[in-house]
């Protein structure tokens, strides 16, 4: 185990650990332009980059950092790199794909950077969990309706491109790997064994957190699987926490995070949206709302870490710690040893004998 | 969802080129649609696991096998099972690991290509985040013998468990099944070797489990599937007792094991034990007898066949066999002058003797309608050779109208009723449900009926039966009226039919009885003085009644409420449901229903007396009931083969709060109010007056649940066209069999309910018996039933669940539920929470209600009849 791990797990154990909020929504209210996007670097681009908030870590890099220092000074243990986009698959967007490792290096070093100098000046624990998204393409659901074996992605070519990326993201000095907002789960079994070909590749292991989607009210991720299907078909990767985020609003969220507090014998983390999104798209929920709510879960024992998903500011997030001050986190479960298999639906077998 | 805990696992092994020729053809052919629907009645057929295998030379292995798990992903009811990944290409099974999010299985790995391809292997199949089955084959082959099953095995563990840190509960052995009773002695020890194999796997390697492909064990006996599957049967019975956990098997084909011929059963296991010498040659030559068998069941004795024509139309009318019937009805029309006479002498005579075996009590109703099925064949074989004017109303000893009144849909008790009278030679005009009193006085005058006959089963059909009878008064008509059906009785005929009308009124209790009350009434001697006796009987009834409830006690209902349950709620925290609203289940799984099936009701449907599972082997009963229960078996098997059932549910959750005898609702569809009633009885031993707004909190932070189940319309149609093809018995078979469903539905989804979509109960474990004995936290009341009779709550309930648009159950005017076999109910949650019946309640109580539902106090009385403690008119008895 790494020095990291240790030190986060020991604060895992102590109290609820904080994760900061969103990226998008922060970068979105500098209202950067085409050019600010572009920087000096990327004048000539041939796509527009406007919306590429991961091209920022190359272009912005000091607006990035400061917005996680913000987040840090908030009361975040650990925060996430900018990311979130930045696969060969999703670049290819922007056609940016050939950038894709740089990109994680950057963005793990931005974020290093702005831990290391709290840690410094504050002395307390800093964490940094480099960000894997979903990537804009999914293995297991058909494109097209009308031929519904069809795919636009294949397992090895996801493989393939979270490998370069975690392998980015370590090189840039990450302390957890962090497989977020998961819609399909066979995206993020790729993503897992990419990661575990990394670790083998460079010899070294990190914390890893798995973090899923369920789409909406009906209790399910979007590739169709409930909470412990989904869990099922993750907890071999032995990851230090699963959770949910995205999506929902923290008050929607709490029956799954309950659901797969009850079944996962690991660390449960949530990082919910500001609520559901208004007409205009925006998150109007106040940061003592979303604090209200995650201290409700906190209370009765369902998460270990928390944080915030679209539409979380800083005030979202110290609001949030605050809320939990004195309440202890989970106690995670030993739960009995048994075959855990799933589809769309779990199905554990317990030997007869 | 966490199913099938401790228990033996079905692994579907239909999408299986090498085995299925069907599907290998389907797959070359690429005709994936009609391949995939072999996936899905596999899981509607209860495989819980789905083995896929495309291991065939002339096909692209590799490219099926993402091609077919791409098509599953694409169908909800398919995937939501684990795959079985089965190839002994390492290749394929790559292949199909990456096509699937579930945690599937990869069958299999072995050490055969040595320790390094196989940690190699494995630690893959880790990565893919995949269980796996490991063979018991090594480097110098497959084991054969129990102490090297459990070697290999044991060396595959260690490394596995302590090399590479694989899960020990990831694992699944696979002993090795091989044929037995081959004729080659070696051969012999094999199932065996397999039993004692297994029993050493799962005593000394932790938390593995075992799995087989059975159907290897019986191959040498291929084109025998009668044989097969009773060795099948044979060999998980042995197993399964060994540890096997799981296998791979058609699980809609294996015989129960008690079911097996006892002396096919002997030999197969003399042969599965090895336990004589010559067990083979005994087994091949009991196979040669079963030979040609399709099923269990089929097993007859055929030495009637050699007796005389009439003889054998009598056996086959008693036995209920219509294997035979046209070609004996043939040689009867050749025999006799005139087609009528077969008719009239042998079936006649069979007929007759099946009514007196019956009336004697030596035949049962299922045996009975069974008969009824063989008459009716036979009946139209000969019905184009007679002439027209000579039908068979010239031979009928009455003509008996029925039918299920207005409002209410149930109808096996008259079925059945019909088919009791059809057998003892009366005709019998049945106009089925919901039928208008305006239908049966017209059909009655017009078709000159004997009798009326008159069934229902919710208790509106009660006051809708009154009115038949004031009706038949005013039309001045003077045949007997019969009333029958589950929520009839003997008093209410008494009190509240018989004076309506003048003409005879008998309450018939079950359809043994019909028919020596039908021969009373339409005898010229005995009807005058059989009516007369009736009537007194009931007029005392009801006097006495009367005079009973001169000085019954109420309380008023403002003491009443003093003396309700008061629970301490500020200590209580209300269980909150995972969701708020409704969820909707579409054809939900009928595996998981069968085996929750509470028989004891099927049983009393079909008049047959005793408890379940005992009645089965009872001296009297036993053949009848089990013979019933085989045919109710193989039925179940056709609805899930066929998809009959398409099992619908809905269910909800609202916020609610108790408000003294009403539940406010908060709803996203705005406030409803749900309104229960309260005992009246003079409390006794402090006991409290209950009404079940009492299990909810006042204080706003609690929950009430609702539920419709339905077995699904389907099932009804499906009922009907056996009831278009004269097949009675198969008709009313599938009507009880659907009851049950929905029963069984029921009380899943308030397992479900408990455990999972309220939550309030994840640890709650319990045995099917203790289902049954209501052995849990929280009730589920039904609107019309003793806690809360009212049945015009039901519309409230099914608002709240959108019912008819979500699961297509209707409500009639009467307020039962279309399809009949559907259920519905509210879900209390708190620990006190029992089933109670309201008693009779009293005038106060009834115009509060009526003044809290807003309708008239007249209306409530109407629909509160077999609940009031006082006679809304001054008198009704003719004394």
């Amino acid at each position: 185990m790494t020095a990291g791990a240790l030190e986060l797990s020991h604060l895992a154990q102590q109290r609820i650990v904080i994760l900061d909020g969103a990226m998008g929504t922060m970068i979105q209210e500098m209202s950067l332009t085409e050019n600010d996007f572009r920087g000096d670097r990327f004048t000539d681009a041939s796509h527009t980059l406007k919306g590429d908030n991961d091209i920022l870590n190359l272009s912005q890099p000091e607006k990035i950092e400061h917005i996680h220092l913000q987040y840090f000074n908030a009361g975040s243990d650990i925060i996430q790199t900018n990311t979130f986009n930045a696969t060969s698959i999703s670049q290819a967007d922007y056609g940016l794909s050939h950038l894709a490792k740089e990109i994680n290096v950057e963005g793990a070093r931005i974020a290093r950077s702005a831990a290391d100098k709290v840690r410094a000046a504050k002395g307390i624990a800093t964490f940094v969990a480099g960000s894997l998204g979903p990537t804009n393409r999914t293995a297991s659901i058909s494109p097209n309706v009308s031929d519904p074996g069809a795919r636009n992605v294949t397992f090895d070519k996801l493989r393939d491109a979270y490998l370069e990326a975690t392998l980015g993201l370590i090189e840039g000095g990450v302390d957890i790997i962090l497989v977020e907002t998961i819609f399909d789960t066979l995206n993020a079994k790729a993503a897992l064994f990419a990661i575990e070909q990394a670790f083998d590749k460079l010899d070294i292991k990190l914390p890893i957190m798995i973090s899923g989607t369920i789409t909406d009210l009906s209790g399910r991720t979007l590739s169709g699987q409930t909470p412990e299907a989904f869990w099922n078909s993750l907890r071999h990767a032995n990851p230090f926490s699963v959770g949910f985020n995205c999506a929902l609003g923290a008050k929607d969220l709490r029956p799954h995070i309950a659901e797969l507090s009850r079944v996962a014998d690991v660390r449960i983390s949530a990082y919910p949206n500001a609520g559901l999104p208004n007409e205009f798209g925006g998150y109007d929920e106040k940061p003592e709302q979303t604090a209200c709510h995650i201290a409700e879960w906190a209370k009765e024992g369902l998460v270990n870490i928390v944080g915030g998903c679209c539409g979380t500011t800083p005030a979202h997030i110290a609001a949030i710690a605050n809320s939990l001050s004195g309440i202890a986190p989970r106690i995670v479960p030993h739960l009995s040893s048994q075959l855990r298999l799933s589809g769309l639906e779990p199905f554990d077998l317990r030997s007869a004998l | 969802m966490t199913e099938n805990t401790g228990t033996f696992v079905n692994i579907g092994e239909r999408t299986n080129v090498t085995g299925s020729v069907r599907f290998r053809k389907l797959i070359s052919e690429k005709q994936y649609d009609t391949a995939l629907e072999i996936a899905r009645q596999q899981v509607d057929g209860g495989a819980q696991i789905l083995d896929v295998n495309m291991d065939e030379g002339l096909l692209n292995s590799e490219a099926e096998m993402s091609r077919y798990l791409n098509l599953i992903a694409s169908e909800p009811d398919i995937s939501r099972v684990p795959i079985m990944i089965d190839s002994s290409k390492w290749s394929v099974i790559e292949a199909g690991l990456k096509c699937l999010q579930g945690k599937s299985i990869v069958n299999s790995i072995s050490l055969k290509e040595g320790e390094e391809q196989f940690l190699k292997q494995a630690r893959l199949v880790h990565r893919y985040g995949a269980a796996m089955v490991v063979m018991a084959f090594d480097e110098k082959g497959q084991a054969e013998t129990a102490k090297r099953k459990y070697e290999i095995c044991k060396r595959a563990y260690d490394i596995l468990v302590k090399e590479i840190d694989f899960p020990p509960e990831d694992i699944i052995f696979d002993p090795n099944i091989f044929a037995v009773a081959t004729g080659i002695d070696e051969h012999n020890d094999y199932a065996l070797a397999f039993f004692e194999g297994t029993k050493l796997i799962k005593q000394n390697l932790p938390h593995v489990h075992v799995s087989g492909g059975v159907s290897n064990v019986s191959f040498a006996f291929r084109g025998n599937n009668m044989v097969r599957e009773a060795m099948h049967t044979c060999f998980l019975y042995h197993a399964i007792k060994a540890g096997l956990d799981m296998a791979i098997v058609n699980a809609g084909s294996l015989p129960g094991y008690q079911d097996i011929p006892e002396d096919l059963r002997e030999r197969i296991e003399d042969v599965l034990l090895n336990r004589s010498q010559n067990a083979t040659d005994r087994m091949l030559e009991i196979a040669e007898r079963y030979r040609g068998s399709t099923g269990i069941t089929k097993i007859i004795d055929n030495t009637w066949r050699e007796q005389t024509v009439d003889e054998r139309l009598e056996h086959a009318l008693i036995h209920g066999i219509s294997d035979f019937i046209e070609i004996d009805v043939e040689e009867a029309r050749q025999k006799y002058d005139k087609p009528i006479q077969v008719i009239e002498i042998p079936l006649m005579n069979g007929m007759n003797l099946v009514g007196d075996l019956f009336g004697a009590g030596k035949m049962f109703l299922p045996q009975v309608v069974k008969s009824a099925r063989v008459m009716k064949k036979a009946v139209s074989i000969l019905l184009p050779y007679i002439e027209k004017q000579k039908n068979e109303d010239h031979h009928s000893k009455g003509k008996i109208l029925m039918a299920t009144v207005n409002g209410d849909v149930h109808d096996i008790g008259k079925n059945i009723v019909g088919v009791v009278l059809q057998c003892n030679n009366y005709q019998v005009i049945d106009l089925g449900v919901m039928v208008s009193c305006a239908k049966i006085l017209e059909v009655a005058a017009k078709e000159k009926v004997d009798i009326i006959g008159l069934s229902g089963l919710i208790t509106p059909s009660l006051d809708e039966m009154v009115y038949v009878g004031s009706e038949m008064q005013r039309a001045k008509l003077e045949l007997p009226l019969l009333i029958g059906g589950a929520t009839t009785s003997k008093m209410h005929t008494a009190v509240k039919i018989d004076p309506t009308y003048n003409g005879p009124v008998v309450h018939v209790t079950d359809a043994s009885r019909s028919v020596g009350v039908v021969q009373a009434l339409l005898s010229r001697d005995r009807r005058s003085a059989y009516a007369k006796s009736i009537r007194a009987e009931y007029q005392t009834m009801a006097k006495k009644r009367y005079i009973s409830r001169i000085d019954r006690n109420r309380i008023t209902i403002g003491d009443a409420r003093s003396n309700r349950s008061k629970f301490e709620w500020s200590n209580y925290q209300p269980p909150k449901p995972t969701f708020e609203g409704i969820k909707v289940f579409d054809g939900y799984p009928l595996q998981e229903l069968i085996n929750r099936i509470d028989w004891q009701p099927f049983f009393t449907t079909w008049e047959l007396r005793g408890r379940f599972p005992d009645i089965i082997d009872d001296p009297l009963v036993g053949k009848a009931a089990r013979s019933l229960w085989n045919d109710a078996k193989d039925m179940l098997k056709q609805i899930i083969d066929n998809k009959w059932a398409r099992p619908r549910a809905v269910i909800g959750f609202w916020a609610a709060k108790s408000d003294m005898d009403d539940i406010r609702l908060t709803t996203d569809n705005g406030e409803f109010v749900v309104h229960t009633l309260r005992q009246q009885i003079p409390p006794r031993s402090n006991r409290a007056n209950l009404a079940l707004s009492d299990y909810i909190s006042p204080n706003g932070d609690d929950w009430l649940g609702g539920f419709t189940v339905t077995a699904g319309k389907e099932i009804q149609e499906r009922a009907k066209n056996f009831e278009e093809i004269g097949d009675v018995y198969n008709s009313i078979l599938l009507k009880a069999l659907a009851d049950r469903l929905a029963e069984a539905f029921a009380e899943r989804l308030h397992e479900r309910v408990r455990r999972e979509f309220w939550g309030y109960a994840t640890t709650e474990d319990l045995s099917n018996d203790s289902l049954i004995a209501e052995d849990y936290q929280g009730i589920r009341p039904a609107p019309g039933y003793p806690a809360c009779p009212d049945h015009t709550e039901k519309r409230t309930l099914f608002d709240l669940l959108d019912a008819e648009k979500q699961v297509g159950v209707n409500l009639t005017k009467s307020f039962a539920m279309w399809p009949a076999a559907s259920v519905s109910g509210w879900y209390f949650s708190h620990p006190s929470a029992r089933y109670f019946g309201l008693g009779k309640i009293d005038r106060d109580q009834v115009e509060d209600y009526a003044q809290r539902k807003g309708m008239s106090t007249k209306l409530i009385e109407r629909w509160l009849a077999s609940s009031l403690a006082y006679d809304t008119e001054k008198s009704e008895i003719k004394f």
